[in-house]
């Protein structure tokens, strides 16, 4: 496939003030290369009107630097590193939820609220503010709200337990969405490959077995590049 | 240099660049006419560095993935939503619309499910079948060919299974189901639910040189990069530029009305460029709409003219009316013995392996028409969600939910991959009274009159979706899983989705024989004036329990055949 060509002659085509017009200028169409991945680096996939959202939101910050410091001691001790992997705080989880608070206004209040709250706590119990508590005294509050009963509705929960949990929520997701998260739970897709069945081990680990009758039906990865050709009924003969 | 109050001619104007007018544009530039595209959004090739999101990982984006900014998360390629800002639209109170649009050429052919499924015998003839609804003037055997060719030119996978009402096709072969499919499997089965392999416009084998091979990476909503997938502007648009079609595209291009002459034939369009906000002319011999139904629908009824006062095509006072969306009803469960899995790669194609058509017979039950099932789960790739009450399961084991510390990553992966969903998407019947009208209050920012909804489902409907939830909850018993959530009452209608949810809405300019009762006829031509074609899937006189754009590319490509022949007789 030449991509090139194909851009060359939509231009051609007539639309060159069409293009002029449009947001998106021929030169953002041209392909850097046949790398599809490298030749992306940059970008994400935004639209001019996202990326200007995105840096909008950059441009401000939330979270104070007290609450910034609560929360980091707050999501190591939700996810602290160990032999192999980082901690919450090394996987950019701080600069995830900060974005967050900004992208989902309805997270500020809850967020704000709940580190006042953990301070109200740790200065009751043991006269110092929650970051500065050790960490077995920051572990005996968080054991009072890090269980939630599953009996009760979630928005009937005391607001502590509620904002653990999104604040839990949070670290986990920003974790797990992370190079260092995805590397501990293995995840090895989003790449290029040729899906071909799942491996015998795990079918027969799970108590599963494929039909013959539904693979006689199924692609035969060393022909799929040979070109489709049927019969007049149907019949896909290569 | 400016494209616009040009003296250029167009043989044809089409409205809209998705599945419809992507079909049209290729039929008729192939056939050597001078076409002129108009799109309301930006061009857009997923292969383009700036607009590529396959391939991304979650940590690229700072909010890694979440849905504030696109409906269906951050990395789905389509360009608008449900809202988009400056567009309104209004419903009438006490009733519910939500209508999603996609504003990027190639419209929403580009993120969505590509669930390919041809209407069978059945489906255009439903009338005869239950009495309710009606008839489309023309049948299967009007289609098939047209079917076919679709198959052949795009791709799909899937196998010929001479069922009845879902009719065999050219198919590639389709991929081995992954493992959470194995187990749909086998609870389908357990209750007598048939199972089948899906049938989906991505190409498992190679169809021409133009086109890359599926490579598995899960993401055809992201818009395939080497074209594997069907998009409108890579399969459709792009190829016909390639082939010499002499197509001039107009992108960022919101139409605003059909234009019309004395004798009140159409002379083409006019549209608002949204870069300069000025209004332009585009002049043409025939306009095929092909807006999505409900904007092409606007745009008619915004087309008024001293020859046409009730909007163009709209003698009938029937522009707008017998509206109609798929139901939809959905479910989830956890599955127990899907637990502590081998993480493999496992992303497969975007979407389901497997599927469920429509098996019963309407006799035994308590609403008409019926659905299909759709199924998801597996170990996908993580994005904003993913580890959300990571232990929640726990209480199934009566071991305490929640905590903290390392112990979170091995609850984590234990979890990972153990639930499984499912989709039901049916039918539903169509009513006069479910429409879309202007809204003479309100204009959108270009200052285009709005849409006002005005759908309210039928028993038939919100029963039909009780139904899909005894269908899942029984599979997911089969497979000894749990139900998550509760199963939505029949006060809360069954949990049937908004209408506009499922995003297929047909049926605002529908077809029939009768102009008294009908938009277009039978080759989706108007019948008040000879010269405009609808092409989306407005004219649907009936849903089926499939997804539309199969039927919107091969009535498309049978209505392209139609206009080159009107012209070459000079008809019109």
């Amino acid at each position: 496939m030449d991509r090139r060509k194909s851009i060359k002659s939509l231009i051609l085509g007539g639309v060159a003030g069409g293009l002029a017009l449009n947001g998106c200028k021929p030169e953002n169409v041209e392909p850097t290369g046949e790398n599809i991945a490298s030749g992306a680096e940059a970008h994400f996939g935004r639209t001019p009107e996202e990326k200007e959202q995105i840096a909008k939101l950059n441009a401000t910050q939330f979270l104070n630097a007290h609450e910034v410091e609560t929360l980091t001691v707050l999501v190591d001790l939700i996810l602290p590193a160990n032999d192999t992997y980082g901690s919450a705080s090394d996987a950019g989880v701080i600069d995830f939820i900060e974005f967050m608070t900004k992208d989902y206004p309805k997270f500020q209040t809850p967020i704000r609220g709940g580190f006042m709250w953990l301070d109200h706590k740790s200065n009751k119990d043991f006269g110092v503010e929650f970051k500065t508590a050790t960490p077995e005294q920051q572990k005996l509050i968080l054991d009072t709200i890090a269980y939630p009963d599953v009996e009760v509705p979630e928005p009937k929960r005391p607001l502590e337990v509620q904002f653990f949990s999104l604040m839990r929520n949070l670290t986990l997701t920003g974790y797990y969405t992370s190079k260092i998260g995805i590397e501990d739970l293995g995840y090895v897709g989003n790449t290029p490959n040729v899906w071909d069945g799942v491996p015998e081990d795990v079918l027969k680990q799970h108590g599963v077995a494929y039909e013959d009758e539904w693979l006689a039906k199924c692609v035969d990865q060393s022909k799929r590049n040979t070109k489709a050709e049927w019969d007049e009924k149907g019949n896909l003969l290569t | 240099m400016q494209i616009i109050e040009n003296s250029t001619i167009y043989d044809v104007i089409i409205v809209g660049s998705g599945a419809g007018g992507g079909m049209a544009t290729k039929i008729l530039a192939e056939a050597g006419l001078k076409v002129a595209v108009v799109e309301a959004g930006p061009y857009f090739d997923p292969a383009a560095p700036e607009q590529q999101t396959q391939f991304k990982w979650p940590y690229e984006s700072p909010r890694r993935g979440a849905n504030t900014v696109r409906p269906f998360g951050e990395f789905d390629s389509a360009y608008g939503g449900w809202d988009i800002e400056g567009e309104p639209y209004t419903t009438e109170e006490g009733t519910d619309f939500r209508w999603f649009r996609s504003r990027m050429l190639g419209g929403r052919t580009n993120h969505w499910g590509r669930i390919s499924l041809r209407f069978g015998p059945n489906d255009f003839k439903r009338k005869d079948m239950d009495g309710l609804g009606d008839n489309w003037p023309i049948g299967y055997d009007d289609v098939k060919p047209y079917y076919d060719k679709v198959d052949k030119l795009i791709g799909v996978f899937g196998s010929n299974e001479g069922l009845p009402n879902d009719p065999d096709g050219f198919f590639l072969p389709p991929p081995k189901p992954r493992l959470h499919e194995l187990f749909y499997i086998k609870g389908a089965r357990k209750s007598n639910i048939p199972v089948y392999p899906s049938r989906m416009s991505m190409l498992t084998k190679r169809i021409n040189d133009e086109r890359g091979i599926c490579f598995y990476c899960g993401q055809c909503s992201r818009a395939c990069s080497v074209y594997a997938d069907f998009s409108a502007g890579t399969c459709l648009i792009f190829p016909a530029q390639k082939n010499g079609g002499q197509i001039d595209l107009f992108v960022n291009a919101m139409v605003r009305e059909v234009t019309t002459n004395e004798e009140g034939k159409a002379t083409g369009v006019s549209y608002i460029n949204k870069e300069d906000r000025k209004e332009y002319q585009l002049k043409g011999k025939v306009v095929v709409l092909a807006a999505s139904a409900c904007s092409s629908a606007r745009i008619l009824l915004n087309s008024k003219s001293k020859q046409h006062p009730n909007g163009l095509g709209n003698s009938s006072n029937i522009v707008g009316r017998y509206l109609h969306d798929s139901t939809g009803g959905s479910r989830s469960a956890f599955i127990p013995d899907l637990m502590n899995r081998k993480v493999y790669n496992e992303d497969g194609v975007g979407g389901m392996h497997v599927y469920t058509p429509w098996w019963l017979d309407n006799k035994n039950l308590n609403f008409a028409r019926g659905y299909h099932v759709e199924v998801w789960g597996g170990m996908g790739m993580p994005s904003y969600g993913f580890g959300f009450n990571h232990n929640e399961f726990n209480k199934y084991f009566g071991i305490n939910v929640g905590g903290y510390g390392n112990p979170l990553r091995e609850e984590v992966k234990q979890y990972y991959g153990s639930v499984m969903g499912f989709g039901g998407r049916g039918e539903s019947i169509p009513q006069k009274d479910n429409r879309c009208e202007i809204d003479p209050t309100k204009v959108d920012e270009f200052g285009i009159p709005v849409l006002k909804f005005n759908y309210k489902w039928t028993d038939d409907e919100i029963n039909q979706v009780g139904h899909m939830h005894d269908t899942f909850e029984e599979i997911v018993h089969n497979v000894g899983g749990h139900l998550l959530g509760d199963k939505p009452t029949i006060e809360q209608k069954n949990g049937i989705y908004a209408p506009g949810e499922i995003i297929h809405e047909v049926g605002t300019t529908r077809m029939g024989d009768d102009s008294r009762t009908s938009v277009v006829n039978k080759f989706q031509q108007l019948h008040d004036v000879d010269n405009v074609f609808i092409v989306d899937a407005g004219p649907f006189v009936s849903q089926a329990d499939k997804n539309p754009t199969w039927t919107i590319l091969a009535l498309s490509w049978r209505t392209s055949d139609y206009i080159i022949e009107q012209l070459k007789m000079q008809n019109i």
